[in-house]
């Protein structure tokens, strides 16, 4: 079982590369393949979570080369549960591309397990260098997956999404430049060593290294002022790509919790660029309320949904107390799971409403419109985070761990703006609607996928306490960074 | 040296970034192209500037050979990019028949 935890890396790679070999278009094999690889990847990343809950943290030593010398992948609590959350978020998105839009454009199927191969090598590395590494792997996936279909609006959100991020990259690299240049090391457990046994000029290279390396994991999370991309991006993606990006943002995220809580959380560069983080993460959240009531489309709606959750996520992690942290973790299962599943509902309502789709003028009513009207309650209600719901839980978790008016008051008051925003487009796309729409019938697969994604808001709900459990012994064993270092470090010296 | 090597950085950085903020995508590509040389310099220097150095650790004098692995994954990935980049551009002007950065035309309009 030792090999486990390179599995979430091999078998989409391995999937990947077959699919690309298969050149003659046949769709059905290529759907298969794909849907075996996530398919697979779910028990993989359940029995990885099973082991590191257990509290051990796992090293895996590439070519088992001692660290520092070498690349190592590490399994901790939060690793293996963000792997888990991508690939069950993966599944659902993967079973509404295979309805028809992954005919729309050559190697859909291909790009999208060299997606999650970034996703879950980005979760996993231990290497600062092989982040940079699997953050392009990723990246150059989801530019095909972005402009994956075509038009126009396509391409020039793909620009600017291609152009910002290449630009992250450069700063990436300069950061990594630095941290070489000081250290003399890339492995993340030995730079928390190392960065403490700096003074002078080489400390303050650390901390611009540091520094820098918030501004490009900003930019993957969409903070404040680095968001502009993404509602764009999103909102013109196909569904089940959009679906899958709403994990993207919280590689973001977790790329700043792991390198925060290793290095910066206590020592030489203790606090290093939290109150920024927490000023930047309230804009967010206020900008980005405002953005749910300005959106002219559904898909743009959902998209600044996601930006919200970047800000409230992020406050949870500037305030840096393991119960923040913890509360903040259940927020992102939460909001990664229902923003998956507004985007498929998106997409849905604009099938069903022919020329108009999912733009928020009152206009013919989509098939099905009763159960969709429900769909899109759930979802609205989880993610305003109203009760009985779980964003509502995750609401109250992080208002009573982040002890703080001016968050409470941002919490609140964006999601005012958010449940009058998203009020304004239930009544528009369903009650003001005006005759039949172009679709007669609701495609089931389609619609399945939906609720499985939407399904996890009362789920989330009902086993609340277990969950918070988990996620508060995932922030226990992320508030220790000594672990980390002694397993990564520990067995090589 | 060093400071040959730093100027040298700091042009190719500040000419990359002045291109990269044009409105055009021939610009930009060229912007992002100069800057990644930058980056990729700034990277290979952070071993340490030795000169007529082997590099190989361990045996006498040397230079770092850490670095010079990382440049060279740092350029494959950036030049994978920059074609990629310059594909997209191409499919842009077919697309929205402009080489505006926003795919506008000149007097502001949607293309």
């Amino acid at each position: 079982m030792e090999h486990l935890i390179i599995a979430p890396i091999l078998i989409p790679a391995f999937a990947g590369m077959l699919l690309l070999l298969e050149v003659r278009e046949r769709q059905p094999l290529r759907r298969f393949t794909g849907m075996l690889s996530v398919l697979a990847l779910l028990p993989v990343a359940w029995l990885l979570y099973q082991q590191a809950a257990g509290g051990e943290i796992q090293v895996y030593r590439l070519g088992d080369w001692a660290a520092p010398f070498g690349i190592v992948l590490v399994l901790d609590k939060l690793s293996a549960l963000m792997v888990l959350l991508c690939t069950v978020l993966a599944v659902p998105a993967l079973l509404y591309a295979c309805r028809a839009d992954d005919k729309r454009g050559a190697n859909f199927h291909a790009l999208f397990q060299l997606q999650l191969m970034g996703i879950n090598g980005a979760f996993l590395t231990g290497d600062l260098f092989n982040l940079f590494v699997f953050f392009e792997v990723l990246l150059i996936a989801s530019y095909g997956l972005a402009l994956h279909g075509r038009g126009p609006a396509r391409v020039r959100a793909g620009i600017h999404y291609v152009v910002l991020n290449l630009i992250g990259s450069a700063l990436f690299l300069v950061a990594l430049g630095l941290v070489y240049g000081t250290t003399g090391t890339l492995n993340m457990a030995d730079f928390a060593v190392k960065v403490n046994q700096l003074d002078g000029g080489a400390l303050e290279l650390a901390r611009v290294a540091g520094l820098l390396m918030w501004v490009v994991f900003g930019l993957k999370a969409a903070l404040f002022p680095l968001y502009f991309w993404l509602p764009a991006t999103y909102a013109n993606a196909t569904a089940g790509v959009a679906a899958l990006f709403a994990i993207m943002t919280k590689v973001g995220v977790y790329a700043v919790a792991r390198v925060y809580g290793l290095a910066f959380e206590q020592g030489a560069l203790a606090g290093l660029g939290r109150d920024a983080l927490w000023i930047m993460a309230l804009l967010t959240l206020l900008l980005a309320s405002i953005g749910v009531l300005g959106a002219r489309r559904l898909g743009e709606m959902v998209a600044y949904t996601v930006v919200m959750s970047v800000g409230t996520l992020m406050a949870g992690l500037a305030w840096s107390s393991p119960e923040s942290f913890g509360a903040m973790l259940y927020y992102l299962i939460h909001t990664t799971l229902v923003s998956g599943g507004l985007f498929l509902l998106a997409d849905l309502v604009a099938r069903g409403r022919g020329k108009l789709g999912d733009q928020l003028v009152a206009g013919p009513a989509p098939a099905g419109r009763a159960g969709l009207g429900l769909l899109f309650f759930i979802g609205a209600v989880a993610v305003i985070g109203l009760p009985p719901l779980s964003g509502f839980m995750g609401k109250v978790a992080l208002l009573q761990t982040v002890p703080a008016p001016l968050y409470w008051l941002f919490l609140l008051g964006g999601g005012l703006l958010a449940l009058v925003g998203l009020s304004r487009a239930g009544s528009t796309l369903f009650w003001r609607a005006t005759g039949d729409g172009a679709e007669r019938r609701l495609d089931r697969p389609r619609l399945l996928a939906t609720v499985l994604l939407l399904a996890a808001a009362p789920v989330l709900s009902i086993w609340a306490e277990p969950v918070l459990e988990a996620t508060v012994a995932v922030a226990a064993q992320w508030a220790q960074p000594q672990l980390y270092i002694d397993a990564v470090l520990g067995g090589g010296a | 040296m060093e400071a040959m090597v730093a100027v040298m950085i700091a042009v190719l950085v500040g000419t990359g970034v002045y291109l990269v903020l044009r409105a055009r995508t021939f610009p930009v590509i060229l912007g992002i192209t100069l800057l990644s040389y930058g980056v990729n310099l700034f990277v290979f220097i952070s071993g340490r500037l030795a000169l007529d150095q082997p590099p190989i650790a361990g045996a006498g004098p040397s230079t770092d050979p850490l670095p010079q692995a990382l440049v060279l994954t740092a350029i494959v990935i950036g030049f994978a990019m920059t074609a990629f980049l310059v594909v997209l551009a191409l499919r842009g002007q077919g697309e929205t028949g402009t080489d505006h950065v926003d795919g506008q035309r000149d007097d502001g309009g949607e293309a």
